[in-house]
């Protein structure tokens, strides 16, 4: 592929890790950002974007979004899915290693990987498998799959049962300088809840997962972080004490930081009271306390990105009583305009917003994406920040359809995504 | 392929657009003046089991399956004889003999079954929301009747349980009702708390350890007590449930005599409750692990009264159900 000389002009240009909020020009060539406002000497542009009354920011880094290959491609595939991300102006997607098989091994890094390139809509990082195969016994080949290309490594949705096993997985990803991606659940204690332990399980008599079983696991995770040095980042947070948690050992000077999945924000276990399957998810939809302290953990710095825990699933998967479904929701095309809810109620300012979506989520997986400085790569989305539209099966491009979120308005439109360097998504184009 | 509004709230769901019945999944969201009219209709029905000839010809005519995905006899045989004695033809599919153990989905059995024109599903499945997702599901003039699922309801042992109170007490109202046991686990007491709230009872009382309630139980409007003689004072009805073996595997319970001891309901101990209190049990009874022989079988005890009023009750839900789904043939 050839790389085009590209000039964004009359957009408003919102860099986050620059502190550049401003209307302004942008110039990309060979694949990046060459300046800002100022053209360059003798720089003639191939293509000219009009982003006029729209945003340009840095394309948006998902710490969490299954695309479903290796191994469940009934489900989607990684070319279905890094689609339907770059029309939602994703550039960088986070995978966690539980595919099929696992992502223990470079051969299946470097699959994924190249998969995505050839697909070319979106850069695919996988995260490395915490141990072989997630069995929790024995240590996976960290090394091989950091040199793969691996972001980190975790344990994806399997906890470690084996505190031993734990700690000496945490001490080797240190040793090779990897973040740990961690999620928290005591298994024991989850037992076979499907939904958040508190009233509305005491109605429906649906089998509860207390706050607890997040707790205790953080608690455990965190002692593990103090003792091996590693640096560690905990998944989808859910409950107002763990943010607690995670906040206090973040002040106390441990490495640990947090992402909270954007349908935590705005659902809560009342939205399960109808059995709605697409409200099943894993951590489960908890109280309305739990999704404010998670709001207010966005706002006070203790979570810093908001991912879309994308998992599309086929019809089947959500067709069958609620305790008997599989969890998760395909939200890759709701991230952005979910995220521009909580500036629209004044929760937080545009800048803040995608700053949780970009220079927040670079910094964890220690990359240089996410960002417009010049010099960078030119991952960028442009969006109508006011643009009304609903979200229907019709129109989605994941090969999921199961999202709670399905014939609501939404605001905020994608118009442009650009990977590299790449018109990967124009709307309407 | 299709799909369906799962957002339908259980109310709109049960109750068609004239507010007559359509299924039968939860007393959750019913009307008093609903329950009342179930009550009434049982009552009526209950003229028709004590004749001679037992059958009256309502249903002729109409299927009604048994889709039984857990072992039960007391409610599919009072669900049978009740379809029966309204003539319709009854078809009993037990989990164990279906295709589901196949790999057929939920679905794929609801659909074939349709497909055989089939009127009525009577359900019971372990897990909770079957009712729900299956009458979601079903076909527009077709009814579900709720017969268990889960944790999460049992509504027609609710109203017969309603039903022998009423005749009993003669109303809902000023009555204190001690519900005791495994209400965590118990679709039962879920359902009960529900009827007796929606009928107007004063207060309603669950009493268990704190292993076997609800950890938050502020959407139940009850009241809690972890003490079995405190829980039955002054008490005008005791409902006792049925404790489940497995509790004691769970780490939930240390040992049925513990229980027993704690919770088990003697003549001494009734003497705490009112004088005319009355005692009740959805069966099948552990015979001293919830209650003595003496108080089960003794003055105060109706139990065997519930099972006889389940028929009654059960010809009322179905018929009203098939009213409204496809009015009389």
């Amino acid at each position: 592929m050839t790389h085009e000389r590209i000039h964004i002009h009359h957009g408003h240009i919102i860099d986050p890790a620059s502190g550049v909020d401003a209307p302004g020009d942008l110039y990309i060539a060979d694949g990046k950002i060459v300046s800002l406002n100022t053209a360059p000497d003798g720089f003639s542009a191939d293509t000219e974007i009009d982003a006029s009354n729209k945003i340009v920011c840095p394309g948006f880094i998902d710490l969490s979004a299954r695309l479903r290959e290796p191994g469940q491609e009934h489900k989607g595939t990684i070319a279905s899915e890094t689609r339907a991300a770059a029309r939602s102006g994703i550039t960088t997607l986070c995978c966690p290693p539980d595919t099929l098989p696992v992502i223990d091994t470079p051969a299946v890094a470097d699959l994924i990987q190249n998969q995505a390139r050839k697909a070319g809509y979106a850069r695919v990082l996988p995260i490395g498998a915490l141990t072989y195969r997630l069995q929790g016994d024995q240590l996976s080949e960290m090394a091989a799959l950091k040199d793969a290309g691996c972001v980190g490594v975790g344990n994806a949705l399997q906890p470690l049962l084996n505190t031993l096993v734990q700690r000496r997985s945490m001490e080797y990803a240190a040793t090779h300088d990897l973040t740990v991606f961690l999620h928290s659940e005591d298994p024991s204690l989850r037992d076979a809840g499907t939904v958040h332990e508190g009233p509305v399980s005491a109605r429906l008599g649906i089998p509860g997962i207390p706050e607890a079983a997040e707790t205790v696991a953080v608690a455990r995770d965190l002692a593990l972080v103090a003792c091996t040095g590693v640096r560690a980042h905990f998944c989808r947070l859910s409950t107002a004490h763990a943010i607690k948690m995670v906040a206090r050992a973040q002040f106390d000077g441990l490495p640990v930081s947090a992402d909270v999945s954007a349908h935590q924000l705005f659902l809560t276990d009342e939205d399960v009271a109808t059995f709605d399957s697409n409200c099943h998810f894993r951590p489960p939809l908890r109280s309305s306390e739990d999704r404010d302290a998670l709001r207010q953990g966005l706002c006070n710095g203790s979570i810093a990105a908001i991912c879309s825990d994308h998992q599309p699933h086929e019809n089947d998967a959500k067709e069958a009583p609620f305790p008997a479904t599989e969890p998760g929701a395909s939200t890759l095309e709701t991230l952005l305009p979910l995220a521009l809810r909580l500036q629209q109620s004044n929760t937080l300012g545009l800048s803040d917003v995608i700053a949780l979506l970009t220079s927040g989520p670079g910094r964890i997986i220690g990359s240089s994406f996410g960002t417009l400085t010049p010099g960078s790569s030119a991952d960028v989305c442009i969006f109508d920040p006011d643009y009304r539209w609903q979200l229907n099966e019709d129109t989605m491009l994941s090969r999921g359809h199961n999202t709670p979120f399905l014939n609501q308005e939404m605001i905020g439109l994608v118009t442009h995504t650009l990977l590299s360097g790449h018109l990967v998504y124009t709307h309407g184009g | 392929m299709y799909r369906v509004d799962q957002t339908i709230s259980s109310g709109s769901l049960q109750v068609d657009h004239n507010g007559r019945l359509r299924h039968f999944l939860t007393i959750d969201g019913l009307s008093r003046e609903l329950l009342t009219e179930i009550l009434d209709a049982a009552e009526s029905f209950s003229g028709v089991t004590e004749q001679s000839v037992k059958k009256v010809p309502l249903l002729r005519g109409r299927t009604i399956v048994n889709l039984f995905f857990e072992s039960s006899t007391r409610t599919r045989t009072t669900f049978e004889l009740a379809a029966k004695r309204l003539s319709a033809d009854v078809l009993n599919i037990s989990a164990r003999t279906s295709a589901t153990s196949k790999g057929e989905t939920l679905l794929d059995t609801l659909r074939n079954l349709e497909a055989m024109h089939c009127d009525m599903f009577v359900v019971r499945h372990p897990d909770s929301g079957a009712a729900h997702f299956i009458a979601r599901h079903a076909a527009k003039d077709v009814s579900v009747i709720n017969a268990g699922d889960g944790h999460h309801a049992h509504p027609t042992q609710a109203m017969l349980d309603m039903f022998t109170i009423r005749r009993v007490k003669g109303s809902f109202d000023n009555l204190t009702v001690a519900i005791v046991g495994d209400i965590l686990h118990s679709r039962v007491a879920r359902s009960q708390i529900q009827a007796l709230n929606t009928l107007g009872v004063k207060q309603v009382r669950i009493v268990g350890p704190k292993t076997l309630l609800p950890s938050d139980v502020s959407q139940l409007n009850v009241e809690t007590s972890h003490n079995l003689l405190d829980g039955i004072r002054d008490a005008d009805v005791i409902i006792m449930l049925r404790l489940q073996r497995e509790r004691m595997r769970g780490a939930l319970l240390p040992s049925e005599h513990e229980y027993f001891q704690l919770y088990g309901l003697t003549e001494d101990k009734l003497a705490h409750a009112k004088s005319d209190v009355t005692v009740m049990h959805p069966g099948p009874i552990n015979r001293g692990v919830e209650m003595d022989t003496q108080v089960a079988d003794g003055p105060r005890s109706v139990i065997l009264e519930q099972v006889t009023h389940g028929i009654a009750v059960r010809m009322a839900v179905m018929s009203m159900a098939m009213r409204a789904a496809g009015g009389n043939p």
